[in-house]
């Protein structure tokens, strides 16, 4: 059913006032209402985003405990102690080293399982939905069971490499097994989440590039490698992005893993950043934890620039 | 199910709106003030962090005041005494009656415009009952009363028997007190139960809270009266580091930091053959392992005897509405038949000196330790208890020290750098 304007001599208003309050109304509806859409949404954000941000910055300045009235003002000395405090650098490592140890991993499987499922399928919507399953459970659940299954003593993992000879590994006391303990529960929970994702994008991908290629006689790892991941590289760009702030703001698994201790162990072997801005701020130490918590800012925007960089120039284009 | 029409919104719309404000209401502190009239309803919360078997309580202060309802509000340990110290700061949602552990009682007292002196409201006239260190935990620097003793936490040693009896040492309680008149005495029963290989066994669970009783038994722990933190220069602490460094190094130690998961599991396992008691533990161990009743015992501390850990105050913070109830409530729960009553529900010992030569508690005998008289052997203890001034970040020292125990124990770390990083971590204590 075709629509038709309005006759136009009837439109055009006789009067120029009229004519010029038409215009401004027509234009403010152009260039202003789009705005006033997403005001909502930036008042949210202001709100509970932007003000946020802004006075984390001005407390980081201060000395300033929760229960003293009195704040003072020391410039930038949280920053400079922060600068030289090994427990921060710490931190840092291990923020980056479980990320790493996590991510990496995830992404490589995540992208294998969506190319599994990326063809005709018996009870797709079955698989589809397992890969989420772990993803809805509660992050306490998930550690509290995996710290059973790392349990030093009575762990089912030390069970099963005992009939290897492998010897009891004390997951939590090690630097380097605690951070593959701690990388196990944030693979367990986010592969399948990644990987439904990576499905979706692939899923868009013309299948006669596969037809093709097959024709020509490419293998399916050829296809993966030639087509699929050139051609999901924007998805790609946007889960590892997503992927490496979720990995700088690891907090609940090392605070559970070590049974509510903040400092993530006793040789801290395993306190991420944001742990270590909860026992600061665990301590009212409010000014040094927004201190940490600026350089995590910093930290997050530099890595995910790096990513950007990096994933935007690498793959190739499809030819 | 039908559609929304706009007549069926507006009364789900007022629903909707009636069900968040009743929300509100009770995640607040009551309503508002009762201006004057004693029969109105009013509504008590009280906030504590575990069971303090304070229910039948209630209702006993409900039939002298029919008008107040009572909501009992419990968190975990660490978060509940962070929370009140927010709730504290931000000016709104602390209970009317709070739980302070000894722990954090002096990070409070000193907020003094923060809580209703309940000298006000007449209960000064409860300091005959009370031991006197336990009534001064609760007094402000000034000297307004801030906070009532519920129980305190007298030391005594739990064993397990079946384990004693594989390692060959003796069972009997008395005997058992005998083997350690001292904790070197401990430490050398403890190589010998190593020395016996009992399978799966080792003698304590893990250093640091053996480390915690032989520093709460000194005169002076980690600060002294002025609230100056001495734990690095007090020799009394570099005794205990020494003497739990030396146990670690002779392989008595299960490893178990207590409280987690594993230690539990420790717990039901058997584990270890001793774990320090206060009168508390009790409590946790029967929780915590209760297919492993009859195989406990309990014997004297090693030491002798002094020593407290834990205990616990009442204190109504300011932003309370009902400062009159919630006094009234808290002489009731601290009351002399009322701690009486809770030393045979929950293991809580009395704070009031009175009741320690009652044939009530003497006679107490507990079946889940093998009938040993808990009562009289916490009553001894608490006798015995040479009280000590805690400082106010006391429980940010002993993690302190209790990370670099666990790092001694790990391998991570030799014992004088672990005991140097300890220090510099007490530094960082504001």
């Amino acid at each position: 059913m075709a629509t038709r304007a309005p006759d136009r001599p009837t439109a055009v208003p006789r009067h120029r006032s009229e004519r010029f309050s038409r215009q401004l109304a027509y234009r403010l509806d152009v260039k202003a209402s789009p705005y006033a859409y997403v005001m909502p949404f930036l008042l949210v954000f202001c709100a509970f985003g932007l003000f946020p941000l802004v006075y984390t910055a001005w407390v980081s300045l201060h000395e300033w405990t929760l229960l003293s009235d009195v704040h003072k003002f020391v410039g930038l000395d949280n920053f400079a102690f922060l600068l030289g405090d090994e427990y921060f650098w710490n931190a840092t490592f291990n923020t980056v080293s479980i990320g790493l140890v996590s991510t990496v991993p995830q992404l490589l499987l995540a992208i294998w399982l969506a190319h599994l499922l990326n063809r005709p399928l018996r009870a797709q919507t079955l698989f589809r939905v397992t890969l989420l399953l772990p993803n809805v459970t509660s992050v306490v659940a998930v550690v509290v069971i995996f710290s059973q299954l790392f349990g030093r003593d009575y762990g089912l993992i030390n069970w099963v490499l005992s009939w290897f000879g492998v010897g009891a590994i004390d997951w939590n006391a090690g630097t380097a097994s605690s951070h593959v303990a701690i990388s196990t529960m944030i693979m367990w929970r986010w592969t399948g989440y990644n990987a439904l994702i990576f499905l979706a994008a692939m899923q868009a991908v013309p299948r006669d590039l596969y037809e093709a290629a097959t024709i020509d006689g490419a293998s399916g790892f050829t296809q993966l490698r030639k087509i699929t991941i050139p051609m999901i590289k924007p998805t790609i760009v946007f889960v590892v992005v997503t992927s490496t702030i979720g990995a700088m703001q690891v907090v609940a698994e090392p605070l559970l893993f070590g049974t509510y201790s903040p400092t993530g162990g006793p040789d801290r072997q395993y306190q991420t950043l944001s742990l270590f801005i909860y026992e600061n701020f665990a301590k009212l130490d409010f000014g040094y934890a927004s201190a940490i918590s600026w350089m995590m800012f910093v930290f997050i925007v530099i890595a995910a620039g790096v990513n950007y960089l990096l994933t935007r120039r690498s793959g190739g284009n499809l030819t | 199910m039908g559609k929304l029409r706009p007549g069926r919104i507006t009364p789900m719309l007022t629903a909707a709106l009636l069900a968040v404000s009743v929300a509100a209401c009770g995640g607040g502190s009551g309503e508002p003030a009762a201006s004057g009239q004693p029969a109105e309803k009013i509504k008590l919360t009280v906030g504590l962090f575990s069971d303090f078997h304070f229910a039948p309580l209630y209702e006993e202060f409900k039939k002298t005041h029919p008008n107040v309802e009572i909501v009992e509000r419990r968190a975990q340990f660490n978060d509940h005494h962070k929370n009140l110290t927010t709730q504290l700061a931000t000016g709104a949602g602390a209970a009317d009656v709070v739980a302070v552990e000894a722990g954090y009682i002096a990070t409070f007292t000193p907020l003094a415009d923060k809580f209703y002196d309940l000298g006000q409201y007449g209960l000064g006239k409860r300091q005959a009952d009370y031991l006197d260190w336990k009534w001064s935990q609760g007094l402000s620097p000034d000297g307004k009363l801030l906070g009532l003793g519920t129980d305190i936490g007298g030391l005594a040693m739990c064993y397990r028997t079946d384990l004693f009896k594989e390692a060959g040492l003796p069972t009997n309680r008395d005997e058992v007190s005998k083997l350690w008149p001292t904790w070197e005495d401990y430490s050398r029963v403890g190589q010998q139960f190593v020395a016996a290989k009992v399978k799966g066994a080792k003698w304590f669970d893990g250093p640091g809270e053996n480390f915690r009783a032989m520093v709460d038994q000194a005169p002076v722990g980690y600060y002294d009266e002025q609230n100056n933190l001495v734990a690095g220069t007090n020799p009394d602490v570099k005794k205990a580091w020494d003497l739990s460094v030396q146990m670690l190094q002779a392989d008595e130690s299960a490893k178990l930091l207590a409280f987690s998961p594993p230690w539990n599991t420790g717990l039901t396992k058997g584990s270890f053959a001793t774990i320090i008691c206060p009168s508390w533990k009790t409590g946790s161990i029967k929780d915590a392992a209760p297919t492993t009743a009859g195989k406990w015992d309990v014997a004297a501390v090693p030491g002798g005897g002094g020593g407290n850990q834990g205990g616990t105050h009442l204190m109504a913070p300011k932003q309370g509405k009902h400062p009159k109830e919630a006094a009234e409530l808290i002489d009731l729960l601290t009351s002399k038949d009322n701690q009486l009553k809770l030393f045979t529900d929950a293991g809580a010992l009395p704070s009031i000196p009175a009741l320690y030569d009652d044939p009530t508690i003497t006679g107490f005998t507990n079946p889940f330790f093998s009938d040993a008289p808990t009562g009289k052997i916490f009553t001894d203890a608490a006798k015995a208890l040479k009280p000590q001034h805690v400082g106010p970040k006391a429980g940010d020292v002993l993690t302190a020290f209790g990370n670099a125990l666990q790092r001694v124990e790990q391998g991570k770390q030799q014992p004088d750098a672990a005991w140097q990083q300890a220090l510099q971590d007490l530094d960082r204590i504001k």
